[in-house]
């Protein structure tokens, strides 16, 4: 393969605006990582310690394989939300290494509101369990829960994707094989008692996890029995007595222990073998993106220049170079395994959608996983192009990334605007992963023609009663939805609601795309499958 | 993290080991049985090592070549400061005898697992220690403390050493301008043939003289100092099988050495020890000759490659008592108390070709297997699927074994090294095996010149085996790489996953603000 070369100059003024900016904001979102990782607030840490238990991040350290990396969904989940009394949503989910087996964790985060369920929470769960079982990737939940958060009872309990789902999600992946492994370390009240309930084997920690379907008040309300948390649900009572557990633990650190060995002794991962070179790193630094990518989100780049600082050593194998310019699309390799690359340059036309879609048919043939960056204002628009057909092109484009089996991956590298989201691989189109840049947005469209569209509707709708508005009038009308879209489509805004699975810097980009194709190949990849393409 | 809670006070917090390979994973190792965290340093070249992943903890320290990784005193406090080691052990090689760096780790407020500046500094420079020497009443190889013209000081340097001497040239090597002379007669004109030879040779004519030893043997002692002022050996270790001044093959005890030598050769070593007011484990190498009489060379201010074996014979764990000694404690009682149990012979396998005048060996391991079993200890830094390059010592493992007795220990060893399979580097295991059968080696008579006059007319056997070779080199060639290797992610891939590549790396970890 070709190395791309590169047409950028660091020295020049544009690479370092866009340096100073994108380091700034990547700064920002760095402090704010490190922040949220702490946990919830100084003193339930400390009571927690006091408690001889060890904190989240610990225990996940003492799960994982040492000296591996953690590859964490949605770190800032609920972020801006709820006061931000609950960091992460009070939950660690993630993929990562136990004997060398990748492993979904979802660790509960008993410093934040007693570790209960906000809506988000719900979310970030779920989600986590959606990961593991299209990856086919065992479940470890480290289980530490006071239940549902019950001030915010209606965003948790009754519908389909609330609380229960979690435990319908477990019986469904158990049933497909996929291994469900909880470990009791704090309470697991209520709903929370068929978490571990529900699993394949149970860890509980002795005078310290709990399982019950009610709690000690609960019990003396209805029935006068007088009865202690440890008496009615302890390790004692579920390891002995009940059955409700399977191994007992003396402390923290012994129950990571006995469930890495739970993992140890699983049927070993059938991984789809995707043939594999060794790993080079990209001949450009990965740290120049911050130079090459425009901090600007209407000024354009080229996705060449951010190809070239993802791929092992910068090699891009482009297709159709030359036709569909405002698409690039080309194989390449991340860390030695094979991609399908699509990334933008620019609005899709009929022949960009076109190439497009014949890309993806290579890809899904071949069965390469595909990665998309993401950086689109959205389709074409125009009497021209709509009487040549873009609707129908698009179509083609969206049907194929729709139907696309192979492991997709998506990341917002720039703008996410209208239905160049769905084209590139939006959340609807299930990706595996979905990530987003610092410097990105993601929209229905930008604000300014949001505006605009409003105002036109607003202008119209007054001329047809005879009125007509001043140009300030006009813009008190454009301003507010202007803000509005500003503060919505950031990725902070995007990232905490659970529409992506968070941020990733620019220069975690490599290492994310390969921790990420690697855990996909836990499932085997199909043969394709496609639909009626319109002619 | 793992396991259950350590009983003791940490002695450190956190030890960054500033090495590679056996070494590092041999320390790592001591600091897991004392329940601190190690960390890992490694180039761009170890990003698959076997010590980067056996750590708690991994830093990049830059590109293959050392001066600009493992000897760069900068990137290592750096990596030290950044992950919150609070000492750090040098294994050997590399920064392990740079006076320099335990000054600056102290600079740094970190501990250095080693002995002070001083003393590296004293045993470094050869004049300054052979003149402490000499004051602490230990015997040097006889002979002129530098060189002359006058015949007449040559006369009396010979009769003070005894016959026979050897005449050196001063610019000397390659044996040139080197005369063995066995009489005084023969003095006068063997010293003018080699001025004349060095002249020649080296545009030169200075020579000196010193006491010819014949056939010597090499007698290292293990000394361990604590920073209370006590020290004390840990008997000898015989390591005169060498090939190119490097040693290839230890053992201990050695045949050479009886109880009344070893009291002696060890009371010195102590005093050498103390003499430099040495601190934390070194080794006090003699020459040893057949009359028993012998001569201190130098000390060695680091761990051995080949103290194994004498943890083997003594029970002792010298890299724990280093790390205690640096924390300040005194030696332990286990240490104090040691004896001499059984023999143990240590073999080092270097990627090189036994069998092609020690040719460096470089290329892919694709098959690793070690053997085992009671007595039997490996201390390996290579696994399956790690290449081997030019960039390091070409040390790959030290095979290690421990027998009631010498004959014993000889079978077993021969018998491990069989079962000792690596396909893809050429190693020396073959010719190891050669000298272990040799009747020479049996016999004990083991000198320093073994294999220049007992395996020079070695038959290697290459022929025997050349079919057998290729046909194994094919299937090597050929295997899909997945079939050949287990690796991490559940996979079975040659190639590592990006779950051993990456280290510890979590999403922001690669930010630059």
């Amino acid at each position: 393969m070709f190395r791309i070369e590169t047409k950028i100059s660091t020295k020049s003024q544009d690479f370092l605006d866009n340096d100073d900016a994108n380091r700034k904001q990547h700064a920002e979102f760095k402090e704010r990582l490190d922040k949220v990782k702490l946990g919830g607030p100084e003193k339930s840490r400390q009571r927690h310690l006091d408690r001889k238990k060890l904190l989240p991040r610990d225990r996940l350290a003492g799960l994982l394989d040492k000296n591996t990396p953690f590859l964490e969904l949605s770190p800032l989940a609920a972020y801006d939300m709820y006061d931000n009394n609950a960091p992460a949503a009070g939950m660690i989910t993630g993929i990562g290494s136990v004997h060398g087996r990748e492993v979904m964790v979802v660790v509960n985060d008993a410093t934040v509101k007693g570790g209960t369920y906000y809506p988000m929470t719900i979310l970030k769960h779920a989600r986590a369990q959606a990961i593991a079982e299209t990856n086919k990737l065992p479940c470890v939940y480290l289980v530490d829960s006071g239940g549902i958060f019950l001030p915010l009872q209606q965003g948790t309990f009754p519908d389909k994707d609330h609380f229960g789902r979690i435990f319908y999600n477990q019986a469904r992946m158990s049933a497909k094989g996929i291994a469900q492994v909880s470990v009791v370390m704090g309470s697991c009240t209520a709903g929370g008692a068929y978490l571990p309930a529900m699993s394949d084997e149970t860890i509980q920690v002795r005078k310290q996890g709990t399982i019950f379907i009610g709690g000690p008040p609960l019990v003396k309300a209805a029935t006068g029995e007088v009865v202690s948390a440890e008496d009615l649900g302890g390790a004692d009572v579920h390891c002995r007595t009940s059955g409700v557990s399977d191994h007992y633990a003396q402390n923290d650190a012994h129950a990571l222990q006995m469930a890495r060995n739970v993992i140890e002794n699983l049927k070993p991962a059938d991984k789809h073998e995707l043939e594999r070179s060794a790993p080079e790193d990209p001949y450009y630094d990965p740290e120049e993106l911050y130079g090459v990518v425009s901090n600007d989100i209407r000024k354009p780049f080229d996705v060449r220049e951010v190809i070239a600082r993802i791929a092992d050593g910068s090699r891009f194998h482009e297709f159709k170079e030359l036709y569909g310019t405002t698409l690039v699309t080309g194989f390449a390799r991340i860390m030695g395994y094979p991609v399908g690359i699509i990334g933008n340059n620019g609005v899709l036309f009929s022949e960009s959608s076109l190439k497009g879609a014949h890309f993806i048919e290579l890809c899904t043939q071949r069965k390469i996983p595909l990665i998309f960056l993401q950086n689109i204002a959205g389709f074409i628009v125009g009497r021209q192009y709509e009487s040549g057909g873009i609707a129908r092109d698009g179509a083609k484009m969206v049907h194929a990334v729709a139907n696309a089996d192979v492991p997709k991956f998506t990341v917002v590298v720039g703008g996410s605007y209208g239905a160049g989201n769905y084209a590139m691989c939006g959340r609807g189109y299930f990706p595996r992963l979905m990530w987003m840049w610092p410097n990105s947005k993601i929209c229905v469209m930008g604000g300014e023609q949001a505006a605009d569209v409003l105002a036109t509707v607003k202008v119209r709708q007054l001329e047809k009663e005879g009125k007509k508005l001043t140009e300030d009038e006009v813009d008190e009308i454009r301003q507010p939805v202007i803000d509005k879209y500003e503060s919505e489509s950031t990725p902070y805004h995007s990232g905490a609601r659970l529409w992506d699975d968070g941020m990733i810097g620019m220069t975690d980009t490599r290492q994310a795309l390969a921790l990420g194709i690697s855990a996909s190949l836990n499932a085997a990849i199909p043969d394709q499958k496609y639909g009626i393409f319109r002619m | 993290m793992t396991g259950c809670d350590t009983m003791q006070d940490k002695l450190f917090n956190k030890i960054l080991v500033a090495n590679r390979s056996e070494i590092a994973i041999r320390v790592m190792n001591a600091c897991k049985v004392l329940g601190i965290p190690s960390v890992a340093v490694y180039s761009e070249a170890d990003k698959n090592s076997k010590h980067r992943q056996f750590a708690d903890e991994a830093v990049f320290i830059g590109p293959p070549a050392p001066g600009e990784s493992y000897l760069s005193v900068d990137k290592i406090i750096a990596a030290a400061k950044e992950t919150g080691a609070d000492a750090i052990h040098p294994g050997y090689g590399f920064l392990a005898e740079n006076p320099d760096f335990p000054g600056k780790c102290e600079t740094e407020g970190i501990t250095f697992i080693g002995p002070t500046s001083d003393a590296m500094k004293l045993m470094g420079n050869k004049v300054a220690s052979r003149v402490a020497m000499v004051e602490a009443g230990v015997p040097l190889i006889p002979g002129m403390t530098s060189s002359a013209t006058d015949i007449i000081v040559f006369r009396k340097a010979a009769d003070e050493a005894g016959f026979p001497v050897m005449i050196k040239a001063a610019a000397g090597g390659g044996g040139k301008g080197m005369r063995i002379v066995h009489e005084a007669s023969e003095l006068d004109d063997a010293i003018e043939a080699a001025q004349r030879e060095a002249k020649n040779a080296f545009g030169d004519d200075t020579v000196y003289l010193e006491k010819y030893i014949d056939n010597p043997r090499h007698v290292e002692f293990q000394v361990i100092a604590d920073k209370h002022g006590d020290c004390v050996h840990l008997f000898e270790r015989e390591c005169s099988i060498q090939r190119r001044h490097q040693k290839i093959i230890e053992e201990t005890p050695s045949v050479a050495v009886d109880e009344d030598l070893r009291a002696r050769m060890g009371a010195d070593a102590v005093k050498v020890a103390k003499a430099a007011d040495y601190t934390s484990a070194g080794t006090v190498e003699f020459l040893l000759d057949t009359e028993g009489k012998y001569y201190f060379l130098e000390m060695n201010t680091r761990i051995q490659v080949e103290h194994p074996i004498t943890e083997m014979v003594t029970g002792t764990d010298l890299v724990v008592e280093q790390i205690r000694v640096a924390a300040g404690q005194p030696l332990s009682k286990g240490i104090r108390d040691a004896n001499q149990r059984g023999h143990a012979i240590e073999c080092r396998l270097y990627a090189e070709d036994g069998d092609n005048n020690f040719m460096p060996s470089t290329g892919t391991v694709y098959h690793y297997s070690e053997p085992t079993g009671p007595g039997v200890r490996v201390d390996s830094g290579v696994k399956q699927g790690v290449e081997i390059t030019i960039d390091y010592d070409p040390i790959m493992a030290k095979l290690i074994v421990h027998a009631p007795d010498r004959e014993s220990a000889i079978v077993k060893m021969i018998d491990a090294l069989h079962h000792y399979k690596i396909l893809g580097v050429k190693t020396s295991k073959r010719f190891m095996v050669d000298v272990l059968n040799h009747p020479e080696f049996h016999a004990g008579r083991t000198y320093t010149n073994f294999i220049e006059n007992n395996m020079s007319d070695r038959n290697n056997g290459q022929n025997d085996f050349k079919e057998l070779a290729a046909a194994v080199a094919s299937v090597a060639a050929q295997a899909r790489p997945s079939a050949a290797v287990h690796t991490g992610g559940g996979g079975k891939e040659a190639i590592p996953s990006p779950w051993q590549l990456l280290g510890q790396w979590q999403i922001g970890d690669s930010i630059h603000g």
